[in-house]
């Protein structure tokens, strides 16, 4: 032991729940995979095909647009048996404004919260206040002022909505575009046009200066919603996303297992064509999918 | 000099910045040629489980050992730390280790996320090395794996107070191998990545 191990220095506390330690979980799931799970079973899956983190739910996406009716935060026993069946991160879903339920799934230590359109809202113009709790909140996007005023409620991760339960990766593909543009163009502005473009995307100024200076949100953005295939992951890759949530397109393929796997390897050698070439080879049927003129309700809108 | 990342999982880009800010270049790692002339490799954190499954489909895990083993210099954070220990608590059964540390570690050894915390660390021995003054090492602990017992090999260069009284090392250093239970890279404080780039330019 060195020196220190008499105690002579004194240690200062140690501070939980802090923005830095929110946001490094978000960083070490960065170029990851979190996959939607319905029970312990599948989520053994998941991670045993390398998954960084499982969001624990009730139904998936797919299922919940089927099913119909008020879809609402899982049964904590579920997320217990979930937590018991895996070492890595664990997340659960809350309706949008529920903060009773993020109160709840933070009583039982689940790592990260999403606040999510997938669930039917609990507010129709308030989001949660983030900042008020310890355990950390990822929240959907469909364009860059959506992105900055979660951030300023305290959101620290970003995932774009896509359209969740479609298979369908075209909205997930226009949300990224808009939101990494936007960044892209943020960085031209001058003062003056910095604070027209906080009017025009209803966002705190603090924040438009942030990226015109950095060019990058200051959390990580995931990409969600509509990915169904180890291609999707390489291209949402390559568009600029961090990291993939994949709910429906695992377990209603026809091989879960090797789906899972393999966009778990796409994720990571996004780059290589020939390596996703590999893993997209046999791997049976993936979800079946829908166009977006069949759907009836856009999940996506719901968030304010 | 160009140290590499493996860059499979996790938070490669902020170690990238970390050693471009010292002006050490840096490459990513994500297939064995990948490894050929590089004078250290860093492991970042990141989920141990994942990196370990993407080691092997990568066909990494191998080779990587074998230059590990040969005394390349290598700085693990995290989930790094996990990658070198010699015996890993609280894993998956099939989870594979280096073995590079004379260590045995728990996964998640500080608890969930909720427990995640950053705290202040003493850290005289990288002061007196760098000769640096010997400020408080700010420190962020994410998930992060306990040192459960090191062996008589391993130099403890900071410690934190167990829950349970006693002190659990989580700084380390043993031969060629550097690893912390912590993420320096996550800070502006830049000790530990000195040290690293000493160790590789010796």
């Amino acid at each position: 032991m060195t020196s220190d191990a008499a105690g002579a220095a004194p240690e200062s506390e140690r501070s939980t729940g802090t923005f830095t330690v929110k946001r490094g979980l978000a960083d070490m799931l960065r170029g990851g995979v979190i996959m939607d799970v319905v029970t312990a079973d599948q989520a053994k899956i998941a991670e045993d095909a390398g998954a960084v983190s499982v969001m624990a739910l009730e139904r998936v996406p797919a299922d919940i647009r089927r099913d119909g009716g008020v879809a609402r935060m899982s049964d904590p026993a579920l997320i217990e048996a979930i937590q018991e069946a895996v070492t890595i991160p664990v997340m659960a879903k809350a309706r949008i404004g529920h903060f009773a339920e993020a109160q709840v799934l933070q009583a039982l230590a689940v790592d990260y919260i999403d606040e999510s359109e997938v669930l039917t809202p609990a507010d129709e113009a308030h989001h949660i206040d983030k900042w008020a709790f310890s355990v950390p909140f990822v929240c959907g996007a469909t364009n860059l002022g959506e992105a900055l005023r979660r951030i300023s409620e305290g959101a620290a991760m970003i995932r774009s909505k896509g359209e969740a339960g479609t298979g369908n990766i075209v909205e997930a593909v226009r949300h990224l575009r808009s939101i990494i543009g936007d960044i892209r163009r943020l960085t031209q502005a001058d003062g003056p046009e910095q604070y027209g473009w906080a009017k025009h995307l209803s966002a705190p100024i603090g924040l438009v200066q942030e990226i015109a200076r950095t060019g990058q949100l200051p959390v990580p953005l995931f990409c969600a919603g509509g990915i169904a295939t180890p291609s999707d992951a390489a291209l949402v890759m390559q568009l600029g996303a961090e990291a993939v949530f994949v709910g429906s397109g695992i377990f209603k393929s026809s091989d879960p297992p090797r789906m899972a796997r393999a966009i778990v390897e796409a994720t990571t050698h996004y780059e290589d064509a020939e390596h996703v070439a590999k893993v997209s080879r046999g791997l049976g049927e993936a979800m079946r999918g829908e166009e977006m003129t069949e759907i009836t309700e856009r999940l996506a809108d719901r968030g304010w | 000099m160009t140290i590499g990342i493996l860059a499979l999982q996790g938070d490669v880009r902020e170690h990238a910045l970390a050693f471009a800010e010292l002006e050490v270049a840096t490459t990513p790692v994500r297939r064995p040629a990948d490894l050929e002339g590089l004078a250290g490799i860093v492991l970042p954190g990141g989920e141990s489980t994942t990196l370990s499954m993407l080691l092997e489909s990568s066909q990494l895990f191998e080779p990587l050992g074998a230059v590990i083993a040969g005394g390349l210099p290598v700085f693990g954070t995290c989930a790094g730390l996990v990658l070198l220990a010699a015996d890993v608590l609280d894993g998956r059964p099939d989870q594979r280790t280096f073995g590079a540390l004379d260590c045995v570690v728990r996964r998640n050894g500080y608890g969930r996320q909720r427990d995640s915390f950053e705290s202040e660390l003493s850290a005289p021995t990288l002061a007196a090395e760098l000769e640096m003054p010997d400020s408080a090492l700010p420190a962020v602990f994410i998930r992060a794996p306990v040192v459960v017992t090191a062996g008589p090999g391993v130099e403890v260069l900071a410690s934190l107070s167990s829950q349970g009284g006693g002190r659990d090392p989580v700084a380390v250093r043993q031969g060629s191998v550097l690893a912390t239970a912590f993420h320096p890279e996550l800070t502006g404080d830049r000790r530990l990545h000195r040290v690293f780039a000493r160790m590789v330019a010796r």
